[in-house]
């Protein structure tokens, strides 16, 4: 590096929450005009590092210099101040408000939104952005929000943008389009800094990474420089093979096969219309599809939990009896052998109970079985045993309450239990949002495992490279509607993420 | 018919609309007072379901205010044990006479918002059971001291007078009386009747297009996001359930000292509390539409006496339901519209922690 002052120098910080350290002695140098790609695994201290900045947490040891002045960013608005702006993974956005006066939120002097929308628009132009300072949040799209929350730092002057994991909710054009308006701001000379999981999007638009692993700073390199295997042995500490496997299917037969399929929610709109499909045994099918666009309605249907308008979902046996599923209750379809794994935004919202603890969650899925009248506590014990260790969840203890471990760890548990629980179908959706590179691995390994065992997989995805990798064959909605049905080994990106924002890619239509 | 006939019915119905609607715009008042101050409590996300209590109490305090200026002008216009009563006219000051019970209304109907906010706000205990024991605990105390004072001025029917104090309260706008049925209908009221549509219209204004409305519709949709955005959401909440309940309690006053003519007697406020809790969800939470939708439940609280029903005291209860019902109808209206705007503050009745990790 040249002689430049760093926008941002973080010195030996370091942070504790109780017992755990979150950061140790983290040094660290943020350049105006310069993407930054902070890489890492869960826990790894990247979004604490971060929050430092931002003013959420205060440092407990250590220095922050701006421009070459030490700094003491001791709340929020101080970070504003001082120019540091940062968009969070959960957005922080007031629905029934519109754009602009969510921008004004928390801003001082006369309301004026008029004048406000017309600044709103200003900086839109400067940078690409595509927004309509009167629409209400509640109308928007996931990417419209972020769109919002990044303008929320830039109205108040930031030239120092930290996005945590921007892109994890985004379709890849939007993810493209984002990331033309991070180009346009780097070359404006602010400085960018981004958290992500996706190494291709480190390699596509960062100009350096720096990777963290268990609070430490590893260090850090010049894009150009680096792959995405030697960033990921970085991270991990070891050698980690970074391929998907994807066995060729053996000897599918039909498992569930859901025709004509309609759903309206209770406000009476239209989820799914006419739907139909195959799902095969020792095949993973994925999903593709903008968040709400029918996936969480399509597997609760299956699973029995969705009341539906019309069309038939029928389970097949081995010799290819069919048994409607429409019209029994979850527990007779669970008996079957369907097995659901829903991993909502916020982790807890389903599956699992916050104020239990691992064996006690385990056994939410057993405690009618048997004959005795007192539970069986064992079996789940084991259960709960092999999935810690398995999935290497992190708890002090299986007494630990679900609500108390990190997110990813809750997980874990989640996904581990429906997976072990030996099902004829597996329903999965989100199974690793917001988890690590390393745990990710691991989940796909064990939905590879299921489908050897014979398991008919459906997976919702939200990353379409892994959808790319390990599904047989991909099945696309867009808004309640299936745009189309690729194998996994044909199947282009690009194509795909037409198909998610319009019926047939555009192709057929 | 003929023409004349037609006409003099008309006439005669007219007559009788501009008699009905001051007397359903007292009734209105209240609930008016009411209203606005809930609303302004449920804009920061705290269901203060003890504003019947919090409106008694305002009624209390304000007579307990009045109570006691009223006995030391009379201790004053006493001659040799008798009252003069011409002294005791001409002692009475009318400006104090106004501002010594508004401020011990105002000052009683705090107390109550403080103590709600101090065990939602502060300690985070339940707010449908806090609300509910504030009631209960309101109107236990109002009584209380309502009878106290009965008993101190010695009357011999179970109310107080504060008949002179209430002149000043009642008095209404000059040419009232001159005007035909326009002063009737629009001049004829005390001052606390304009100062309650000012308020609401004041409320809705600083609600919709200030930034402290801004900033405090934020706090009862989404704490979270308002407290990130650096506003103090516990601030804000005391704020906007003191000044509510400061103006509820302004309502019990009026009521009081206006309508009830300065005639203190315990339960007589009856379930008006309740009324202007309806009012919130029939107006969906706009105060400047609650001056007429206020008017319209005073109209709805007493059409049981101008609905001719004989001697069938049953039908007259069915007319009692009329705001109730009409509010039921309001709530399953606005739910099927299903319209974002219409509906009640998404953090309504939830106690806020700020996430600890």
């Amino acid at each position: 590096m040249e002689q430049r002052i760093p926008a941002v120098s973080i010195r030996n910080i370091t942070k504790r929450f109780g017992q755990t350290l979150a950061n140790d002695h983290v040094s660290l140098d943020i350049y105006r005009g310069e993407v930054l790609a902070l890489l890492g695994e869960n826990g790894s201290g990247k979004t604490t590092l971060m929050n430092m900045l931002s003013g959420i947490y205060f440092p407990d040891e250590g220095s922050i210099a701006i421009d070459g002045h030490e700094v003491v960013i001791d709340s929020p608005r101080k970070a504003i101040e001082l120019g540091i702006g940062m968009i969070h993974q959960h957005f922080k956005l007031v629905d029934l408000l519109s754009a602009a006066e969510n921008i004004e939120l928390g801003l001082k002097g006369k309301l004026d939104i008029p004048a406000a929308s017309k600044r709103i628009r200003e900086i839109s132009e400067a940078y690409g952005f595509e927004i309509d300072p009167a629409q209400k949040v509640y109308d928007m799209s996931v990417s419209q929000k972020q769109t919002v929350e990044i303008l929320k730092v830039l109205y108040r002057g930031a030239d120092i943008l930290i996005l945590d994991e921007p892109t994890a909710v985004l379709t890849p054009q939007e993810t493209e389009k984002l990331f033309q308006v991070l180009r346009n701001m780097r070359n404006d000379g602010k400085a960018i800094v981004i958290i992500t999981h996706k190494m291709n999007e480190v390699l596509e638009l960062s100009d350096r990474v720096a990777v963290l692993r268990k609070g430490e700073y590893v260090g850090d390199m010049a894009t150009a420089e680096t792959s995405a295997q030697d960033m990921t042995n970085q991270m991990v500490g070891h050698a980690v093979s970074l391929n998907i496997e994807r066995p060729q299917p053996v000897n599918p037969i039909p498992r569930i096969e859901v025709s004509h399929l309609t759903v309206r929610n209770e406000a009476g709109v239209i989820r799914l219309d006419d739907v139909s499909f195959t799902a095969r045994s020792g095949e993973i099918l994925g999903i593709a599809g903008i968040a709400g666009s029918g996936q969480k309605e399509l597997l609760e249907a299956i699973a029995g939990l969705q009341p539906v308008e019309s069309g038939s979902i029928r389970y097949l046996e081995d010799d290819g009896t069919p048994e409607e599923l429409i019209g029994k209750d979850p527990l007779e379809i669970q008996k079957m052998g369907v097995a659901l794994s829903f991993v909502p935004e916020d982790r807890l919202g389903m599956g699992l109970v916050g104020s239990m603890d691992l064996n006690e969650n385990m056994m939410l899925r057993t405690y009618r079985t048997g004959a005795s009248p007192v539970t069986d506590r064992k079996t789940p014990h084991e259960l709960a045993e092999r999935v810690v260790h398995d999935l290497d969840v992190v708890t002090p203890n299986l007494h630990t309450p679900v609500r108390n471990l990190s997110g990813g760890n809750v997980q874990k548990i989640l996904v581990g239990r429906e997976i072990t629980s030996a099902p004829k179908v597996l329903l999965t959706a989100y199974a690793v949002r917001g988890l690590d590179i390393n745990s990710s691995y691991v989940i796909y390994d064990l939905l590879n495992q299921q489908k050897k065992k014979g398991v008919a997989v459906i997976y919702v995805g939200e990353d379409l490279d892994v959808l790319l990798e390990l599904a047989d064959r991909i099945l696309v909605l867009c808004a309640g509607k299936v745009s189309g049905e690729v194998a996994g080994k044909d199947a282009v990106k690009d194509e795909i993420g037409l198909m998610m924002t319009s019926v047939g890619g555009g192709r057929h239509e | 018919m003929s023409d004349t006939g037609f006409f003099a019915a008309l006439g005669a119905f007219l007559v009788g609309v501009a008699a009905f609607i001051p007397r359903a715009v007292v009734q209105g008042v209240p609930l008016l007072l009411g209203s606005t101050g809930e609303t302004l409590t449920e804009k920061s996300g705290n269901l203060n379901l003890g504003i019947p209590g919090v409106m008694y109490v305002g009624g209390i305090s304000g007579v307990v205010g009045a109570f006691y200026y009223d006995q030391s002008v009379r201790a004053g216009a006493m001659v040799d044990g008798v009252l003069d009563t011409a002294r005791y006219a001409a002692n009475m000051n009318g400006f104090l006479a106004i501002t010594v019970p508004v401020l011990s209304c105002l000052l009683g109907a705090l107390l109550m918002g403080l103590l709600y906010c101090f065990l939602t706000v502060t300690l985070r205990a339940n707010q449908n059971v806090t609300g509910l024991a504030l009631t209960t605990f309101g109107v236990g105390i109002g009584n209380f001291f309502g009878g106290s004072l009965i008993k101190l001025s010695g009357s011999d029917v179970p109310s107080i007078a504060l008949t002179r104090i209430s002149t000043y309260f009642h008095a209404s706008l000059p040419f009232a009386d001159s005007l035909g049925w326009f002063g009737q209908v629009f001049l004829s009221y005390g001052f606390l009747a304009y100062t309650a549509v000012i308020i609401a219209l004041a409320a809705a204004y600083v609600l919709k297009r200030t930034r402290v409305g801004l900033h405090l519709r934020a706090v009862g949709e989404n704490p979270a996001t308002a407290d990130a955005a650096g506003i103090s959401v516990n601030r804000y909440k005391y704020a906007s359930t003191c000044i509510g309940s400061m103006i509820a309690g302004l309502g019990g006053l009026y009521y009081v000292m206006d309508y009830a003519s300065g005639v203190w007697s315990n339960n007589a406020f009856g379930d008006r509390g309740w009324l202007a809790i309806a009012l919130v969800i029939f107006t969906i939470w706009r105060p400047n539409v609650g001056v007429l939708a206020s008017f319209l439940f005073g109209g709805l609280y007493i059409l049981h006496m101008y609905i001719p029903t004989g001697m069938n005291l049953a039908v007259k209860e069915l007319y009692k339901m009329a705001p109730y019902v009409v509010t039921l109808i309001v709530l399953i209206l606005s739910s099927l519209r299903n319209k974002r705007e219409n509906q009640p503050p998404q953090h309504l009745g939830l106690p806020y922690f700020r996430e600890e990790r």
